[in-house]
């Protein structure tokens, strides 16, 4: 199949070797899972459940609210021992709404969804609802909820599913080791999403370091007609959406659209595995793959973790982590997020959990830049990192966005590459949520200035009703005087006094 | 254990720091400067460790002078490179005093009074070349023939040590021109190019060196190797010194077939002077050069192009200082106007219209 | 030399007055700034900047004799659509101790007096009279005028949570320690 070529990007050591050929051990149930209600983009989920309820592994423990929304499940049975605010897995340690599960050590199933026998005879609909149902998100790290992407069909005519095996962030091998050993699983799950998005095709995408996770697809793709497996170069950020989506069609997303603009869905692999589950056998989403890997973790694992595990009791089960530890990270090297702590849960979308030294981070204090210009050349989204970079710290905001900062991808790839050790995507990011924040309250502003001036406008009515009702009363008046030509025709009437009484 | 968020990602980065550039840069250039040294003799040598000396010294108190830590700043090995350019583009024989003010105004003007590292707009090493070019042009244009070390002439340590420190040498004894001066000269004393290039070493002897120059004129093959090596490297990419080098060859090859009398042809042009040091190791400098790639073409072109004419119609015979000086100014400009298209947008900035297929 | 120090003297005393005169003849009689700077504050009148209202801030705004961080319900992107236009810096970070807010009415205590209502400048508080009253939050923009009327000290302003959504990094050598 005929590839194209990717913008920049570039060649971390990849130190998959880590955990690549250590294949998926089960974690033993922990005796208490923590599991916040916000798993995923969108609004958290409401809670169905009470502190001291007793639940089965899969019952459903907080339904989806609005439109982007998941659903949340108990992935072991046990007793809802309450229900309140701990820290979030998230770089903030903001407090999140959190559902503390204390397992009866049964481990034992609710009564599933029913099975759908024969998918492809279901209306995407139903498929559509079901993954809802299952609380499936995007496992790639974006928890995206699946389903509201699955219902890009219905106004996109959509040509290609692409399915995201690139993996293309060092250290993790949690797809890799899914592709592999469950690759009839992905390629049904994937058969049954393109099914529910009205795609005609399958393409699978892997990056070439995993050529046995392509043969076991290629084995399983082979028994159908439309799943094509393609091995694509190993060059990072090969799994980032729209520049997966153009190394294997070619087509280009435009800036503010969505791949669906150009007739292809991108979903992860682990996301067609856990389509399969929902679909095939009735089960929710309840736990995911997990790779705990870096120089710190005494064995790296790849690890199928009950949703809710805390990260220090994963570390544990792996040997635990030696005192080199520099940096804990949830996800990739290159766009994972620092942990704000050991006692935070694994959630859906938590791919990895990093324990890295100082020699695998390389982390410096910046110098000054020297121009060299490496972050324009490996930048695969075309920006000028050392331009948009000066523009933020010299705080203007507006030309930093004027020349892109918002098409950034926060891949990471210049701050790799700089040799001045400048955090350059942390300026991003940081310009990123500032130019939302400040949006908000303009249109926060915006809106109060309306409602002012409609609150003026109101009273400003008021006001004349009442000197027209002033006016029309003293106009009856005087007509009545003037009628009655009586000796009182002086009196004047006050153009107040009608409307006083109605303050 | 406590946890620090300090940054958000990426939690690993590469082996490339601005110390191994710098010093992957001097590594690309010793084997010509060790060749010029030996083809120079002892005042070559000399006139090299003053210049790279009192470029550290300036970079030292420059540093220390704004609050910053002068170990760290020398570590760095930016002050290295100007240093040795500088010492490079400098007539072998000349007085200590000249290396001396070029470092000053190099160091402390070009790229301090600009704020230092990264700051600077024009090429360090350039300026100095110019200032003391302008300034002093009678030791800037006096060049000898080479006598290399241990070869009869050479001047001894002794003899050196005057030449560098002491009375100089005399002028008119051995002095001669470099060959683009030379032509020049004798073109304004109404001599055509198409003769007195005759006169002139053989290009292969420009090749190998043996004409009269500033040292980083005279060893172009192993200047383009370390160009080359710098390419391989990943430190240069081949922009500036592609487009540079083909401006300057298509104009004098152009011209010379228009009028041979007045235009030297493009290969002259090309292993004279400071053509190829000029391409790899000066236009290159990062911090003076626009940082996308189709302004470093554009940069090129306009040096190429710059270089030629002031080489043709200027006083000097040598144009590529004041070339670089030149496209140093227009640099910001051309980071303006010369940007990558952004991913998923057109040139000018708009989205991609979505595909009219559907 | 006396010659030429007459002629330039005179030549500079000479376009000095013009200068001057065209200066005082040509100017602009009302500021045209005021009314855009008006603009760009929200118009409540809230009063809480320490004049009347809006227009009045405004008209200090562009004579440049007052603070331009005094908006409390404009918040920080007021603050720095005046420092743009005015072309000063903006020191919002002091700004930033009070953070947004809403008003929060405490039901136990209010007892449905109707005068919140009427102070309010953006309709964010219902009710009927002898009824409880509820604020509308996202109306709301912590005028505080609300706050300061309540007889029975029922309101308060609360500071609006921060949500995972909306947090964000902060700049490179300003984070907060955790």
């Amino acid at each position: 199949m005929k590839l194209f070529p990717i913008l920049g990007g570039i060649h971390p050591e990849y130190r998959k070797e880590l955990t690549s050929e250590k294949a998926i051990v089960a974690l033993p149930v922990p005796k208490t899972l923590y599991l916040p209600l916000q798993q995923h983009m969108g609004a958290p989920a409401n809670t169905t459940v009470d502190a001291g309820d007793l639940v089965k592994k899969g019952q459903l423990l907080a339904k989806a609210q609005g439109a982007i929304s998941a659903a949340l499940h108990a992935p072991t049975s046990g007793r809802i021992a309450a229900i309140t605010e701990m820290t979030a897995p998230h770089p903030s340690g903001l407090p999140v709404l959190t559902i503390m599960l204390d397992s009866d050590g049964k481990d034992e199933w609710a009564e599933p969804m029913p099975a759908i026998d024969d998918p492809f005879a279901a209306s995407p609909a139903e498929i559509k609802a079901r993954v809802a149902e299952a609380g499936i998100v995007g496992m790639g790290g974006a928890t995206f909820p699946s389903a509201v992407k699955l219902g890009l069909g219905g106004q996109h005519k959509l040509e290609i599913l692409l399915l995201n095996g690139a993996e293309c962030e060092p250290y993790l091998t949690c797809d890799d080791r899914v592709m592999r050993e469950f690759a009839a699983q992905v390629v049904d799950g994937a058969r049954i999403m393109a099914h529910a998005l009205g795609a005609p095709k399958v393409i699978i995408a892997v990056e070439d370091n995993k050529p046995q996770a392509v043969d076991s697809l290629k084995a399983e793709a082979a028994k159908t007609p439309n799943v094509e497996v393609v091995g694509v170069p190993v060059q990072y950020p090969m799994g980032a959406e729209r520049h997966l989506t153009q190394a294997v069609t070619g087509r280009e997303t435009p800036a503010r659209k969505l791949t669906a603009d150009v007739g292809v869905v991108v979903h992860n692999v682990a996301t067609a595995r856990a389509v399969h589950q929902a679909v095939r056998l009735g089960r929710p989403l309840v736990s995911r793959v997990v790779t705990v890997s870096g120089g710190a973790v005494a064995e790296p694992k790849n690890i199928e973790v009950p949703l809710g595990t805390r990260v220090s009791e994963l570390l544990d089960f792996c040997g635990g982590i030696s005192k080199e530890a520099r940096r804990i990270i949830s996800g990739g090297p290159m766009m994972g997020q620092p942990l704000p702590s050991l006692d935070v849960a694994v959630v859906k979308g938590t791919s990895g959990i990093l324990a890295l030294t100082q020699g695998e981070t390389n982390e410096h204090a910046s110098s000054p830049c020297i121009r060299c210009g490496s972050c324009v050349t490996y930048c695969p989204c075309g920006l000028v990192p050392v331009e948009m970079a000066s523009y933020i710290r010299n705080d203007k905001l507006d030309l930093a966005a004027k020349i892109g900062v918002q098409d950034c991808v926060s891949c990471g790839s210049c701050s790799y590459i700089c040799p001045s050790h400048i955090p350059l995507v942390h300026y991003f990011n940081y310009a990123k949520g500032k130019i939302a924040a400040l949006d908000r309250e303009r249109r926060k502003n915006e809106q109060t200035k309306a409602l002012v001036e409609a609150h003026n406008a109101r009273l400003e009515r008021q006001a004349q009703a009442k000197r027209e009702a002033a006016a029309k009363a003293k106009a009856a008046k005087e007509a009545a005087e003037a009628a009655a030509a009586a000796p009182q025709a002086n009196q004047q009437a006050q153009p107040n006094s009608a409307g006083g009484a109605n303050a | 254990m406590s946890i620090a968020i300090d940054k958000s990602g990426p939690f690993t980065h590469g082996p490339n720091n601005v110390s191994r550039t710098m010093f992957t840069v001097l590594a690309a250039l010793a084997p010509a400067t060790l060749y010029n040294l030996w083809l120079f003799g002892w005042p070559a040598i000399f006139l090299f460790i003053v210049t790279m000396l009192a470029c550290m010294a300036c970079e030292a108190a420059c540093v220390r002078i704004g609050g910053g830590n002068p170990d760290r700043a020398l570590g760095d090995g930016s002050v290295l490179i100007t240093g040795w350019l500088l010492a490079l583009s400098l007539p072998p024989w000349a007085p200590w005093w000249v290396a001396v003010v070029a470092s000053v105004f190099a160091v402390c003007l070009a790229k301090h009074a600009f704020g230092g590292l990264g700051q600077n707009v024009f090429n360090p090493a350039m300026v100095g070349r110019v200032v003391v070019l302008v300034s002093f042009p009678l030791q800037m244009t006096s060049f000898v023939a080479p006598k290399p070390l241990f070869t009869p002439g050479s001047p001894s340590i002794g003899e050196a040590l005057t030449i560098t420190f002491g009375r100089g040498f005399s002028l008119d004894g051995i002095s001669t021109a470099s060959p683009l001066g030379f032509i020049k000269t004798e073109l304004s004393k109404g001599v055509p190019i198409s003769q007195s290039i005759a006169s002139v070493p053989s290009l292969g002897d420009m090749m190998i060196g043996f004409h009269p120059g500033s040292m980083g004129e005279t060893a172009v093959p192993l200047i383009l190797l370390g160009g080359l090596f710098l390419m391989w490297r990943k430190i240069i990419s081949w922009h500036i010194p592609v487009s540079m080098l083909a401006t300057l060859f298509l104009m004098g090859t152009l011209f010379n077939a228009l009028d041979p009398a007045r235009h030297a042809g493009g290969l002259f042009h090309l292993l004279s002077g400071a053509s190829i040091l000029g391409a790899f190791f000066i236009a290159t400098d990062y911090v003076t050069s626009p940082v996308s790639k189709s302004g470093q073409l554009a940069f090129g072109i306009g040096i190429g192009l710059l270089t030629w004419i002031i080489r043709t119609y200027a006083g000097y015979p040598e144009g590529v200082a004041f070339a670089v000086l030149l496209m140093n100014a227009l640099t910001p400009i051309l980071d303006q106007h010369f940007r990558p298209r952004v991913f998923g947008r057109t040139r000018k900035g708009e989205p991609l219209p979505v595909r009219g297929d559907k | 030399m006396l010659l030429d120090v007459g002629s330039l003297a005179v030549m500079g005393v000479t376009l000095g007055a013009v200068l001057g005169t065209a200066a005082k003849l040509l100017a602009v009689p009302v500021n045209p700034i005021e009314e855009e700077l008006q603009n760009l504050l929200p118009g409540s009148q809230c009063g809480q900047c320490g004049f009347v209202g809006c227009a009045q801030y405004a008209a200090a705004l562009a004579k440049g004799d007052t603070p331009i961080t005094l908006c409390a319900p404009g918040g920080k992107a007021t603050i720095e659509a005046l420092a743009k236009r005015l072309g000063v810096h903006a020191d919002a970070d002091a700004h930033e101790e009070v953070g947004p807010r809403v008003a929060f009415i405490n039901e136990d205590l209010c007892i449905g007096c109707l005068r919140c209502i009427g102070e309010c400048g953006s309709d964010a508080i219902v009710g009927a009279p002898k009824q409880l009253h509820t604020v509308i939050a996202d109306a709301c923009h912590a005028c505080s005028k609300c706050f300061k009327i309540c007889p029975t000290e029922a309101i308060e302003m609360r500071p609006i949570p921060q949500t995972i959504a909306a947090w964000h990094w902060q700049k490179p050598g300003e984070h907060s320690a955790h």
